[in-house]
């Protein structure tokens, strides 16, 4: 019961708290040094060394030269940039290849694509939501512009052979662009070894701030802008620079650089540690996801026999925040569509749950959900008419 | 998720949860495939000469579903206890979802299938006393596979 006013937020894949380091990097940048970068007074003057320094800071995190990289409002303005960027900045090729299990910011943006004549293609996923390399080998030709794959998956955390697809996608000269938005600051990224030319990327998951991410193209990579104005971002992304977001972001990924293996090491003992717990604890679960193929913090199972807005409010009851792949907290009709596109039956689909561990959990959070999660379990198995026990 | 706090209420706290042994009538609504399944055990008093007149003196409920589909089940139990066949199958999803100071819209359907699932078991309640004619003005659940 002494739990009960202290909260557990197991959502870190929905967002990230940002680092008090983060903030106080941020700070001055909203008042006492706020200028724009394009002014060339002295203000000005630093606040475009404080964009450029995080510009720095963010090469050396993902492997790229600065002026590959563009700073944008987050993952959903990087992943438009970088799919419309490319189909619009030729006029020959008219295929985009992508997965089933893209984020929706990937996703409807190409049936937005498709409303314009391109066609596309969802590659299918494997049971653990590894994509299908042999479609992709038959499905990319010499009309396709375009490869879209993310590089970890935010519901159940798989990570996809990037270095495999971006070979298959240069074999017929097409782009890869990879949704990284889920690896960046978490996993080590090298744009060359991974064979991507586009990497989309957002602050506020990996404890920067909301609002702020970047695209990254690599050199010779032809894209269109989507903002159309003046000459930020060497006129590829037209707007006042979000000064203090950016520095936020740059602050992000000096601490992801120097914290991300230690970090990764002991995100990944709590997360198997709630696992071996929760299975000990009840009956008839499954992991969603591949078994080692996948980030740190995702776990993500489902729970046989009930439903997972019922579980997730009993938890926030609780205190414990977590997300669930159940129609009834999608706002559709239909359940979590990666796990569907896995062959994740319907019912357990609607039953999955996911925690997602972060920088800021403790071994108590995990104590403290398999002090509660199993009576919560139980609760709803006895209510179900699909328990027959 | 806006739930209001008497949805909260009677998902937490459930009322007439379980089976009944040899019900008079049980109807099943929802699927597990759509994330809502429910099924409802009455028992009946019975009235030989008008069986519309006859009572619900007994309710229990098993589902399977979000919070709003669990209150809806929940609070359906209670306000048909004592109510006639008649009564039970004039009722609507509305009436429900007002009794609980509202539903998300998107919800709704959870309603209906609570109001549907107890229609279902007055029908095999009816069916099961050689009424089929009675039965068969009942719309119950619309369509059982989906
Ligand atoms: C894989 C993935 N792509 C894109 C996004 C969108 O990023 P943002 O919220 O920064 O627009 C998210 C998170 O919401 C994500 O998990």
């Amino acid at each position: 019961m002494e739990h009960k006013k202290k909260s557990v937020y197991l959502d870190n894949n929905a967002t990230t708290p940002a680092d008090p380091r983060v903030i106080e990097k941020m700070l001055p940048y909203f008042h006492e040094t706020s200028a724009n970068p394009s002014s060339i007074h002295g203000a000005g003057r630093r606040a475009r060394d404080a964009v450029e320094e995080a510009r720095e800071k963010l090469s050396r995190l993902v492997h790229c030269r600065t002026d590959e990289t563009y700073f944008t409002s987050g993952g959903t303005e990087s992943d438009n940039m970088g799919i419309k960027g490319a189909a619009f900045a030729q006029s020959e090729r008219t295929k985009i290849i992508t997965s089933a299990i893209e984020h929706h910011a990937v996703l409807t943006t190409c049936d937005y694509m498709k409303k314009h004549g391109y066609e596309i293609v969802k590659a299918p996923v494997d049971e653990y939501g590894i994509v299908d390399l042999n479609f992709l080998s038959r499905a990319v030709d010499d009309k396709t512009l375009l490869v879209s794959i993310m590089h970890a998956n935010n519901e159940v955390g798989t990570i996809e052979p990037l270095k495999d697809i971006g070979e298959i996608a240069h074999r017929h000269g097409a782009i890869f662009h990879s949704d990284a938005v889920q690896t960046v600051g978490k996993i080590p990224i090298d744009m060359d070894a991974l064979q991507v030319d586009m990497l989309s990327l957002s602050g506020h998951k990996f404890y920067g701030p909301k609002g702020v991410g970047a695209l990254v193209v690599r050199r010779g990579t032809r894209f269109d802008p989507l903002h159309h104005g003046g000459h930020h971002e060497r006129n590829k992304r037209a707007g006042t620079e979000n000064v203090p977001g950016i520095v936020g972001l740059g602050a992000a990924c000096e601490i992801s650089m120097t914290e991300m293996n230690t970090e990764e090491k002991s995100i990944r003992e709590l997360r198997d540690s709630l696992w071996i717990g929760i299975n000990k604890e009840i009956g008839e679960v499954q992991l969603n996801g591949h078994p080692e193929n996948r980030l740190a913090g995702t776990l993500n199972i489902s729970v046989k026999y009930i439903e997972g807005e019922s579980m997730l409010l009993n938890l926030d009851m609780h205190g414990i925040y977590a997300s669930s792949g159940s129609a009834c907290t999608s706002g559709s009709l239909e359940a979590s569509h990666v796990l569907l596109a896995m062959g994740v039956p319907h019912d357990l689909a609607h039953g999955s749950l996911r925690f997602s561990m972060g920088r800021f959990n403790t071994k108590r959070d995990i104590d403290h959900v398999i002090e509660v999660f199993p009576g919560i379990v139980k609760k709803l198995r006895a209510i179900s008419p699909l328990c027959k026990n | 998720m806006q739930y209001s706090e008497k949805v909260m209420d009677h998902f937490m706290n459930p009322r007439n949860v379980g089976e009944i042994e040899n019900a008079d009538g049980i109807g099943t609504c929802g699927n597990p495939v759509c994330g809502d399944l429910m099924t409802f055990y009455l028992r009946i008093e019975p009235r030989i000469e008008d069986p519309n007149k006859a009572c619900i003196s007994e309710i229990r409920f098993k589902t399977f579903g979000c919070g709003a589909a669990i209150a809806v089940a929940s609070m359906a139990s209670e306000m048909v206890k004592g109510k006639t066949l008649s009564e039970v199958t004039a009722m609507s999803r509305d009436d429900v979802a007002n009794e609980l100071d509202g539903l998300p819209p998107i919800k709704m359907h959870c309603s209906n299938i609570g109001v549907q699932a107890i229609q279902e078991a007055v029908k095999d309640y009816l069916k099961k006393i050689g009424r089929d004619d009675l039965a068969g003005k009942i719309k119950g659940c619309p369509d059982k596979k989906h």
